[in-house]
């Protein structure tokens, strides 16, 4: 009894208390952090696609903020916030940044107004915001119609709401068709001319051309021409058309304008819609940047191909990492006499992931494009030359240059996975009589498939967001075509490709509107990570199905 | 420990064979092993196995018998800095012999450890494990040989409906009994057992033991073990191992009633041990 009150007892659980949360003051400071930045992307991704009411306010006449003289100004909403004035006084001022659109009128697509100049605020029911081909949005009243054949339709008359749907649905169905003229029909004639271009070509280097063959020849360009003469003719008259009807609009400042029904993507009433109305736009605009193609140097429209192009990338990282660190790691595992340069070999390898990624950029530029891609040029396509086919940046390079950098990830998972195979496992094998590679294929790797996959994981977290070494090796601006399509023979490795992460760098540090782009900026971030989180999830779903397979828990 | 290693403490008695079988089957000479060369493990062991009769080797731990038992088969090959002295033939082959095949052994001297290691995957492969490594796929040769191994171990009745689902479900003497199933599927000539019994209970230890006295009509066994009436049980010969050496060998029921050596008896009356 004594003994147990005695003061000399340690208070054993007293003492560890404070560095409880001081530990996790840290880890709830690091997961804060990483909330916030997870907040403000989803908030401002999302918001991008909402189709928020459109404000008009009424300015006071000695307002900064007025635009061609007018008093008047409408555009939503994109922030409000308190400034302080410049100089000693230093006052808080409370005003809102406008999104104003119109922004060939305007020469801006933004204006910061003072909340004090206001005099009055509307949401008023006519006005009209369009999505264009040029220029960005557009917010204003329609007016009228122009026909082409000079009759007119104001928008007061009770045809006018159904007229201009089926316009501007009418010149999306014709923006289709030329598109696939131009593109499909034309680029499929181009490619056959090229290939007719390449045999001459060829020919020519060999020795002089058999007449038969050359008049073979020459029949078949002319044909190709005179087809290529007809699709072009077919698809100019369908672009006059696009241009043949007008929309007059007036513009909040005052001034009436007009914009071919043809340029007109997209339009709607802001200030009508309904709550479902707005969610299903909402949706509808997520839908259109996914899976359209960007416009205006990619600040509007979609990114198809950004996401695309990330995806086969990573993909195609995926299958060359796997093998490479894997097979790396059961030679340095399993085969390598553990001592003294084994170790070395692994910290040597541990440290390449420390490299700066922009190294391996530089590589993969000299060894794999260069001279790779030139030699493979030089062997395979030398009639095409000077014109490079491997020889410059493409996604099968891009996507080896990553493999390289993240392969030392692969190869220290997989070395993990491997170790921790029961011995007795591999005990058992080797006294059925099994070798060495048998038990390794057919107990070691199965069982270590898991860890591997968790190397995987690491690899595409660390190679999909990864931008600097591919501005390099491929990536670009804007691709005209993507790395998987339709024409023989389908995979395109050599094609430069788009790259969600170089194209939030495009947008948002490249562009000369910055401002402009920053929603795309935002939804593209979002983009980015949804995609690594799919691909992870995607590879997370597997490995667990394996390890119930397996049921080994050993990782 | 002695310093010296004894010599020709080995006494190789007449046994009382079955009439076609080798004396000889598994013939050791003057055999020694280090892990590292400080330490010596096995200590100049001569022994000759019968064929078709089941040796039991009894002991104290550390005194070398799963060591000599890996030398059969040459397990001990994956250890790196061992060194042994000395022969091992069985049925009439230098196992040392550089030119021997080691998996070509492995396969005729097939060993079953003491914790069971299934692999993860089917009990059907489990079973067919030795068999597909060795090439041979055809489907119903593979059927039939799981059937016969399985009812050759014992085991038949309590998987044969479940002969797809993982070989991780199945209770610690089942698994050992699927070694078991595992090791005589691809027709090995010696089995060599490690303390097969240690992890089980006694349903499952009195299964395993019936199994053995089966299985020495067509193989010969060696079984490692701790418990005497285990050794009296199964066994026809017995060796008696102490610090790497081996005592005494002779016939079972011999060595139980009537022990040359002081410290086997001291051993097997359970004064010392
Ligand atoms: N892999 C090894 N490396 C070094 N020493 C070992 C190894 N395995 C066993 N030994 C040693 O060899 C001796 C004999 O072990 P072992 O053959 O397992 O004995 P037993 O099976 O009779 O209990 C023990 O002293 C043990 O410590
Ligand atoms: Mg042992």
């Amino acid at each position: 009894m004594n003994a147990l009150s005695s003061p000399k007892v340690p208070k054993t659980k007293g003492r560890g208390e404070p560095m409880v949360w001081f530990t996790g003051m840290w880890l709830s400071f690091g997961l804060l952090m990483i909330l916030v930045l997870l907040t403000i992307i989803v908030k401002n991704g999302l918001s991008t696609f909402w189709p928020s009411p459109v404000l008009q306010i009424e300015l006071v006449e000695n307002s900064d903020a007025k635009l061609r003289g007018s008093t008047t100004l409408a555009g939503d909403v994109k922030k409000e916030q308190i400034r302080t004035t410049a100089g000693e006084s230093g006052e808080p001022v409370p005003e809102i940044q406008l999104f104003t659109g119109n922004r060939e009128a305007y020469n801006t697509g933004f204006r910061y107004v003072v909340e004090s100049d206001i005099t009055s605020r509307e949401y008023p029911k006519d006005i009209i915001r369009a999505e264009r081909l040029e220029y960005g949005d557009m917010i204003g009243y329609p007016v009228r119609i122009e026909f082409a054949d000079e009759t007119r339709l104001e928008s007061t008359s009770k045809e006018f709401p159904e007229a201009l749907r089926r316009m501007v649905k009418e010149a999306n169905e014709r923006r289709d068709k030329i598109e696939h003229i131009e593109k499909d029909l034309i680029g499929a004639i181009n490619r056959s001319m090229e290939k007719i271009k390449l045999n001459r070509r060829g020919w020519d280097k060999a020795e002089s051309i058999p007449e038969k063959d050359r008049l073979q020849m020459d029949a078949e360009q002319a044909g190709l021409q005179k087809e290529y003469e007809k699709l072009a003719s077919e698809a100019r008259e369908l672009r006059n058309l696009q241009n043949a009807n007008r929309l007059i609009y007036r513009i909040p400042t005052g001034d009436e304008r007009t914009v071919a029904t043809g340029s007109v993507v997209d339009y709607y009433y802001p200030n009508r819609l309904n709550i479902f109305q707005r969610v299903f736009r909402f949706f509808a605009r997520i839908i259109h940047f996914i899976f359209e193609d960007p416009r205006e140097a990619n600040t509007e429209g979609g990114i198809f191909p950004a996401i695309f192009g990330t995806f086969v990338m990573t993909i195609l990282m995926s299958v060359v990492v796997v093998p490479f660190g894997v097979l790396a790691a059961i030679y340095l595992r399993e085969y390598a006499k553990q001592g003294p340069v084994v170790r070395a070999v692994r910290i040597a390898v541990n440290n390449l992931a420390g490299v700066p990624s922009i190294v391996f950029g530089v590589f993969g530029l000299g060894f794999f494009v260069y001279f790779m891609g030139g030699s493979i040029d030089s062997l395979l396509f030398s009639e095409r030359l000077p014109t490079p086919t491997f020889g410059t940046g493409g996604v099968i390079w891009a996507s080896l240059t990553l493999a390289l950098m993240t392969v030392p990830v692969v190869i220290v998972s997989t070395e993990e996975a491997l170790v921790a195979v029961p011995r007795g496992v591999r005990e058992a094998s080797l006294a059925a009589g099994a070798s060495k590679w048998q038990t390794i294929q057919r107990i070691v790797l199965p069982a270590s498939l898991p860890g591997i996959i968790t190397g995987l994981i690491l690899a595409m977290a660390r190679g999909a967001g990864e931008v600097a070494p591919l501005m390099l090796v491929g990536v670009v601006k804007l691709a005209p075509t993507l790395p998987l399509d339709t024409i023989a023979p389908f995979v395109h490795l050599e094609r430069k490709f788009m790259h969600l992460g170089f194209h939030i760098y495009d947008l948002g540090f490249q562009s000369p509107d910055s401002e402009a782009a920053k929603p795309m900026v935002f939804a593209t971030t979002l983009l980015l990570i949804g995609l690594v989180i799919a691909l992870n999830a995607a590879a997370i779903i597997i490995r667990e199905r394996l390890r119930r397979k397996y049921k080994t828990g050993a990782f | 420990m002695s310093n010296e290693p004894a010599e020709d403490s080995a006494t190789t008695a007449s046994p009382a064979l079955p009439v076609d079988s080798n004396p000889e089957y598994i013939k050791v000479r003057n055999f020694s092993f280090n892990y590292t060369p400080e330490v010596r493990v096995l200590k100049n062991i001569s022994m000759d196995i019968p064929e078709n009769q089941v040796t039991a080797f009894i002991g104290p731990s550390g005194c070398g018998k799963t060591t000599l038992l890996r030398n059969f088969n040459r397990m001990n090959d994956l250890i790196p800095g061992i060194s042994h002295e000395g022969t091992i033939h069985v049925n009439g082959r230098e196992i040392f012999d550089p030119k021997l095949e080691v998996i070509a052994l492995r396969k005729r001297v097939r060993m079953i450890f003491q914790k069971p290691n299934p692999f993860p995957k089917s009990i059907y492969e489990n079973v067919v494990y030795s068999l597909r490594i060795a090439g041979k796929n055809n489907k119903s040769l593979l059927d039939e040989i799981v059937e016969t191994s399985l009812r050759g171990a014992a085991l038949w009745d309590e998987v044969k409906d479940r002969l797809h689902e993982s070989a991780l479900g199945l209770s610690g003497g089942q698994t050992q009994r699927l070694s078991i199933a595992h090791a005589i599927a691809n027709m090995p000539e010696v089995l060599l057992m490690d303390e097969p019994c240690s992890a089980l209970d006694p349903i499952a230890t009195a299964k395993v033991e019936e199994l053995i006295a089966e299985l020495k009509s067509k193989f010969t066994v060696i079984i490692v073990t701790h418990n005497m009436q285990q050794a009296t049980r199964v066994s026809d010969r017995t060796a008696y191992f102490y610090l790497g050496e081996m005592i005494e060998m002779d016939d079972t029921e011999e060595i139980f009633r009537n022990p040359k050596h002081s410290r086997t008896e001291k051993y097997i009356t359970g004064r010392f041990g």
